[in-house]
């Protein structure tokens, strides 16, 4: 006889009402009759009552519910409400690029609500088969919005390597996953943590499970050397849908590594550290190094998101320091403020080729930035303090997240990991510099107007803004992700 | 005393009126830029004044001080304070900015209002470098002056300005990269702290210590700069426009010596006693090698800047002898140099203005057509190569005595600059003013007007004043150097 209990919905409000929401848009969208601002207002809508939902059930409790699968913690919130407004820019930057290029059609937004879902889902997961829901749905909505523009081939190409590789990925760690689930039997992640901690299953299973796993969350999260998808992915993508990959995503991918391989796999963390060590220096070196020769700045940036998840995972890997967790509120805190810090320059970069980008021209070569100076003054200044920013200079917010980790890094006793993280800052600070001098030392080819809509400029310019604010007053940022992160470890 | 709090006024003051100058935008609106950028510069002079006047002398304790939590969750500080030996410099920073703006005045007709920004945005920060106690505040006005610099040689420079753009900001990206690792590896050994006072007194072992140094020494020795580091000098010299090599010479170069007394020294004075040798063969070598360097160079902005090179030689080994007379005489010529140097750059940047050329072969016989023009520049190339009665003598005695004291042959060595210095300078003044007229440009010249008159006049002063009478300068750094010294000769370890 099953036992059939209602589960508790209230935690997971947030994701019922997008799930609603989403499937109201496809609704609304197939009847509006091609007014498609009714579709990009309901989407819009929707993140805002999603945000508003999180906002307003947020009471730093730590609540489980669907049999332990879902959890809704102070950490969850905190990146949740992150992730809406970065999905939210990355709409508007979008808008008129996608009715440039008549993109902007209702599966667009659908797929968007459903990808947002998917990260919502993965923010929150605390069992291995919710996170492989929410990993996936993520996934599969973004193959599709990687073809959106289907007489692409290039769009084409890289969705089809997108989904290779990306099928092959959640192999892996589905793989992994059964493996810790053969040795501990559980597939809770503080279920897991728990029997791990009691001695509980074979040690080589265990080990040999976590190579696939973390095999499979650097893939997603795209280092070295499991990167080989993400140049072509953000090259071939069309803008919008790059903007939209390169952002929001890494806060959930962010989340979900942190919850599998702290709350679930803490106790082998001088294995999985080790793993990450050697990631995240190969991806700080070969991201940097390949960014030189890029010509084209999508795929620069691509390179970048390389070098910057290299360095994010320096962050995570100084959690533990020889079984002593007492590290782990420091690095942890700083991996998550670094995430932040990266997404929102992540999403001014992008907005800025959007920005220059008009109807059958995409301004997506670095050379196209040539002389912006002299075209917009403003909007150059803009993508100067976007680009020392991601290059790590004060006073700017890349500087603080670079400092947060270093010094993460530093305090679990790998000076010589900082010292190797800083150098090749210094190679990354060449290309970065590039985009300026084109911007600053050159003279503009091209004399046209800029032609982005209003509310995108002004936002644009915020984004920007806020990059240079929050370089000048990091302490408000540091200080809710040292407190989320407290919550979380002190929940786990 | 006032209640204002001064050094953020002489830090924030132009930042914040760079960014209107910057407001004013396109070139239509040039006739306001600039009365703009001036009224900013002369305000952001006046206020540091009063840095001087109630400027106690009789202590080393750090004074001005103004102390707000800035970032807790590092127990970074917004932590501000002079003592004898930064407070000249935000003086002598604050001094030039003004200059530099009525030098640009009208050579400059493209980007004024970016311009002038850039200047007074960079006169902040380097105030904010000056008057930092804290390490983190430090670092961060350290590095963000490069990013203006950056811009500087890039846009107003001449041909080759994207090499030397790139390699002034790589060169000295690469050494305080490495300094930021040696900042936090400190914040962790002081518990938390990035007082610059409190790491003044940690005890740190030797091999950390020697570390250190060396990190230390990777960020200020690109800054002075010091051979074998200093190649990317000359290329920004040359590249930038005249106000930028004013800066760079005048304030920039003295960011690195600066800090080998703020950060080297009293951090880790058993691994500075330790390497001294290695620290004065370096300068020995800038001195005197480079001194050669100088003297065969056909741009006279080369040779310049070669120049510079030899005389920053000259502080660091006064730094490095440990003696009063030394750091004493090493801060003067800083100073002094800080005149000289950015005057000696105007005066190049008076020719190239006219003639469009800076090589030495192009001119010949310049006193026939610009005579007042001539005296001074004479003045200052005296100063150069270190005549008594200018501020350029003060100095390099004081440092010679010094180092006589410590060594006789180092004395000995470094006292060669006097002729290595004197060979280059007069050579090449001899070859640029005087002589027979070189051709028609050289002819057509025409003297300097009111405007250039004003920068070069109140330059003069200074080096003149300073080397008749520079116990107002001495008197100031007199008991922050003897306190300094006496830390450095305890151990730490």
């Amino acid at each position: 006889m099953i036992n059939f209990v209602m589960p508790d919905l209230y935690p997971a409000s947030a994701e019922i009402f997008m799930l609603i929401m989403a499937c109201t848009v496809l609704l609304v969208d197939l009847f509006s009759g091609g007014r498609r601002w009714l579709t990009y207002l309901l989407t819009q809508l929707t993140l805002a009552g999603c945000f508003a939902i999180t906002l307003f059930t947020l009471d730093g409790q730590v609540v489980t519910t669907f049999s332990n699968m879902f959890i809704d913690d102070l950490l969850a919130d905190f990146l949740k409400l992150m992730l809406y407004p970065a999905v939210a820019i990355a709409l508007v930057y979008s808008r008129s690029y996608l009715a440039a290029r008549n993109l902007d059609k209702g599966e667009f937004h659908l797929l968007v609500l459903f990808a947002t879902l998917g990260m919502m889902v993965m923010i929150s997961a605390s069992h291995f088969v919710s996170l492989y829901l929410g990993l996936e749905l993520l996934a599969l909505s973004m193959y599709a919005l990687v073809a959106i523009d289907r007489d692409s081939v290039r769009a084409t190409e890289a969705a089809m390597k997108y989904f290779v590789l990306g099928a092959m990925a959640s192999g892996m760690l589905l793989y992994g996953m059964s493996m810790v689930y053969g040795a501990t039997g559980s597939l809770e992640l503080f279920d897991i943590g728990q029997r791990i901690a009691l001695g509980g299953g074979n040690k080589t299973v265990l080990v040999f499970g976590l190579v696939f796993i973390v095999a499979g969350i650097a893939f997603k999260l795209g280092v070295v050397p499991f990167h080989m998808w993400v140049p072509d992915v953000y090259h071939g993508a069309p803008t919008a849908v790059t903007l939209l990959l390169g952002s929001a995503p890494k806060l959930a991918a962010f989340a979900f590594a942190l919850r599998i391989l702290f709350s679930g796999l803490g106790e082998l963390a001088q294995h999985w550290q080790l793993m990450l060590m050697i990631l995240a220096t190969l991806s700080i070196a070969l991201g940097n190094l390949a960014a030189i020769a890029q010509t084209n700045l999508k795929r620069m940036l691509a390179y970048s998101a390389i070098s910057h998840m290299g360095f994010m995972l320096l962050g995570l890997l100084a959690g533990v320091v020889g079984g002593d967790s007492r590290f782990a509120l420091n690095a942890y805190s700083s991996s998550m403020f670094y995430v932040i810090a990266y997404v929102l320059m992540s999403l001014g970069a992008f907005g800025m080729i959007m920005l220059l980008s008009r109807a059958g021209f995409e301004a997506e070569n670095i050379e196209d930035f040539k002389g912006l100076n002299k075209r917009s003054p403003w909007f150059a200044a803009i993508m100067m303090i976007l680009m020392f920013s991601m290059a790590g200079m004060p006073f700017f917010v890349g500087f603080f997240a670079k400092f947060a980790v270093l010094q993460a890094v530093v305090f679990a006793g790998h000076v010589w990991l900082a010292v190797f993280a800083v150098l090749f800052s210094l190679v990354g600070a060449f290309y970065y510099l590039r985009v300026v001098k084109v911007m600053y030392f050159d003279a503009p080819t091209d004399l046209a107007p800029l032609e982005a809509p209003r509310d995108m400029r002004i936002l644009l310019s915020i984004n920007g803004l806020a990059v240079a604010l929050l370089g000048l007053l990091p302490q408000g940022l540091l200080e809710y992700s040292i407190i989320t992160t407290y919550a979380y470890l002190i929940g786990g | 005393m006032t209640g204002l709090p001064l050094l953020s006024l002489a830090i924030w003051l132009p930042i914040i009126g760079g960014l209107l100058v910057l407001a004013t935008g396109s070139d239509r609106n040039a006739g306001l830029a600039r009365p703009l950028a001036l009224v900013v510069a002369i305000a952001g002079f006046l206020v540091t004044i009063p840095l001087y006047i109630g400027f106690n002398p009789t202590t080393s304790e750090m004074q001005f001080a103004e102390l707000r939590p800035w970032i807790p969750r590092f127990n970074i500080n917004y932590f501000l304070g002079v003592d004898g030996i930064s407070v000249l410099f935000i003086l002598l920073n604050s001094f030039i900015t003004p200059l530099v703006v009525v030098a640009g005045w009208k050579v400059i007709e493209e980007k004024v209002a970016q311009y002038m920004a850039a200047f007074l945005i960079m006169s902040g920060l380097m105030n904010g470098i000056f008057a930092s106690l804290d390490a983190v505040l430090f670092y961060v006005f350290f590095e963000a002056s490069l990013i203006p610099m950056y811009i500087i040689i890039g846009v107003w420079g001449g041909p080759n300005r994207v090499y030397a753009a790139f390699k002034f900001f790589l060169y000295t990206l690469l050494g305080s990269l490495l300094m930021l690792v040696a900042l936090i590896y400190l914040f962790f050994q002081s518990g938390f702290s990035f007082n610059l006072l409190d790491w003044h007194a940690l005890p740190i072992p030797l091999e950390a210590q020697k570390l250190l140094f060396f990190a230390f020494l990777a960020a200020f020795a690109v800054k002075v700069p010091m051979w074998p580091v200093h190649t990317w000098l000359p290329d920004a010299h040359v590249e930038a426009p005249t106000g930028g090599s004013v800066v760079l010479a005048a304030i920039m170069l003295k960011l690195g010596a600066y800090g080998f007394l703020r950060f080297s020294l009293p951090i880790a004075p058993d691994a500075s006693r330790e390497l001294a040798w290695l620290m004065i063969a370096l300068s020995l070598i800038a001195v005197v090698y480079i001194g050669f360097v100088a003297l065969v160079q056909a741009d006279m902005k080369k040779l310049i800047a070669y120049s510079s090179i030899s005389h920053m030689g000259f502080v660091t080994l006064g730094f490095f002898i440990f003696n009063p007379l030394g750091v004493e005489g090493a801060l003067v010529q800083m100073i002094s140099h800080g005149f000289v140097s950015g005057a000696m750059f105007l005066c190049v940047g008076v020719l190239y203005d006219r003639v469009h050329s800076r090589q030495i072969a192009d001119y010949g016989g310049v006193v026939h057509a610009m005579p007042k023009f001539t005296g001074l520049a004479v003045l200052f190339a005296m100063a150069n190569s270190g005549l008594p009665a200018t501020s350029g003598f003060v100095g390099e005695f004081m440092v010679i005595l010094g180092a006589l004291k410590y060594n006789f042959w180092i004395g000995a060595a470094a006292a060669t600059t006097l002729i290595l210095g004197a060979a280059y300078t007069l050579w090449m003044v001899k070859r640029v003013l005087f002589g027979a007229v070189a051709n028609h440009h050289v002819a057509e010249l025409t003297d300097i007007n009111a405007r250039e008159f004003l920068v070069l006049g109140l330059l003069a002063l200074c080096v003149l004043g300073m080397g008749l009478y520079p116990f107002p300068f001495t008197e100031v750094m007199h008991a922050s150097v003897d306190n300094l010294l006496k830390h450095v000769a305890v151990s730490k370890l």
